[in-house]
């Protein structure tokens, strides 16, 4: 806990622009249409395109042989995945205060990698602890009103801001229990392996469920980039806003004074 | 006074007229769906597909609108030639990859929701496009521009929270500040889109 914390005044110090004594949203609605920046746009067009070699040659061909898997496997793939994210959820709900989500996700967690068989089933969604959205500590950063920074791409982690970037130090520093009882601690029941093979396939996971999507971007973008960049930032302005509407977290002054009738 | 009598009683008959011909936004997406969801159903090819989709977006859709707002800041400091070369390439951008999206998916199930009406001009109106065995269930709300009540039109798709217009008009931000704010450089990337 010692370590999340001072990971956390770094980030407090660090980040060039941050803002004491607002939450997430509020910033966010004062400040709709805040450009992040691309201060290093051409070392991330190369990481991008280094990342988009990446994509075609490993992780599509895994994402196209596991899409050829019966769908209860992927169905208790993905259900594992994402009940082995809750260990980092349930530190950021409580970093954000939200005390009942917390519990919630707790109460989830256990169900789940109990009566679930280590998460490849959700008897929780069925006892109403349904599935909420996952946090991370970059988003408890954005609750606590600082903003991007500029916008990186991570070579293989992809596209990430250095508000983001900075957090992520939190996981591998004490705040994700997964990490820890792999990588951190020579435990006898799992090792560095099955940390780095779960990152591997919720990866692969997400590209399967998107890859129809992420192609036909693909092949409809004049700048992939650009695109990719911009849906990015959209999801985690609307992530840390726990906004349901686009609306509630972007400015939409523009659309009113176009008038074409 | 009879004259008064004929105006009123015109005025009165045009207004039930507007009324009668004036169709909710919900509706409205709703009807949109459900003739998009019929054309891929059919049994026909994706070009054909696409030719029907293409008639659809041109009916529905504000493409000129669309077109504008992801211009940005820029459409306040092009010329008028360079807007109307814009307008029409855009228009073209637009029609082929809207088809070329759509015409690869096959009997999408769109659920309309509700409708948010946000001012007169515009109303959200929200649907979901139902879970399969390959995806999950899909959040999609449609930004409907309701200034003519009679004739509303789709400015925006918001997918799962991810605006499409906002990303086009981003994406086209960003060729034309990599040309230093040159916008025939857009225009040069859309015609080469548009000749593959």
């Amino acid at each position: 806990m010692n370590r999340i914390i001072i990971i956390l005044l770094i980030s407090l110090i660090t980040a060039s622009s941050s803002y004491a004594g607002s939450d997430g949203k509020n910033e966010l609605s004062k400040n709709p249409n805040g450009e992040v920046k691309d201060c290093f746009e051409t070392i991330n067009r190369g990481v991008f395109a280094f990342n988009e070699g990446l994509r075609s040659v490993i992780f599509e061909p895994l994402a196209k042989g596991y899409l050829k898997l019966p769908s209860p496997v992927r169905t208790g793939t993905g259900n594992m995945l994402s009940n082995l994210g809750n260990v980092v959820t349930i530190p950021n709900n409580l970093l954000q205060g939200d005390l009942v989500l917390a519990i919630k996700n707790i109460a989830r967690f256990g169900v789940n990698t109990t009566i679930g068989i280590l998460g490849v089933f959700d008897p929780a969604s069925k006892i109403g602890l349904n599935n909420y959205d996952r946090e991370d500590y970059g988003q408890t950063l954005g609750r606590w009103g600082f903003k991007e920074g500029c916008y990186v791409v991570l070579p293989v982690l992809g596209p990430s801001t250095v508000r983001d970037t900075i957090a992520s130090i939190a996981s591998f520093s004490g705040g994700d229990a997964w990490y820890n009882i792999t990588v951190r601690n020579d435990t006898h029941y799992v090792s560095d392996f099955d940390y780095y093979f779960s990152r591997g396939a919720t990866g692969v996971d997400f590209l399967a469920k998107n890859l129809g999507a992420v192609k036909n971007l693909e092949e409809n973008s004049i700048d992939f980039y650009a695109s990719v960049k911009s849906l990015y930032l959209q999801e985690r302005r609307q992530k840390i806003a726990n906004a349901d509407k686009v609306t509630e977290t972007f400015d939409d002054s523009d659309w009113e004074e176009i008038e074409t009738q | 006074m009879k004259v008064y009598k004929k105006i009123f009683f015109i005025v009165i008959l045009s207004t039930f007229i507007n009324h009668s011909h004036a169709k909710a936004p919900i509706e409205f997406i709703s009807e949109i769906t459900s003739n998009a969801s019929n054309i891929l159903k059919e049994n026909i090819t994706i070009d054909q597909k696409a030719e029907k989709l293409i008639v659809l977006a041109e009916n529905a859709v504000d493409i000129d609108g669309i077109g504008l707002y992801s211009l940005g800041k820029h459409r306040k400091s092009i010329t008028e030639e360079k807007l109307s070369e814009y307008k029409t390439l855009f228009r073209k951008y637009f029609l082929k990859s809207f088809s070329s999206r759509l015409s690869q998916y096959s009997d999408p199930q769109i659920i309309v929701t509700s409708q948010n009406i946000i001012n007169n001009k515009y109303t959200i109106v929200s649907s979901v496009l139902v879970e399969t065995a390959e995806r999950p269930e899909i959040k999609i709300d449609w930004r409907v521009y309701t200034k003519n009540p009679n004739k509303p039109l789709i400015r925006d798709l918001i997918i799962e929270g991810l605006s499409l217009a906002r990303t086009q008009k981003e994406e086209f931000n960003s060729v034309i500040q990599s040309a230093d704010g040159d916008v025939d450089a857009l225009l040069v990337n859309l015609k080469d889109f548009n000749s593959k």
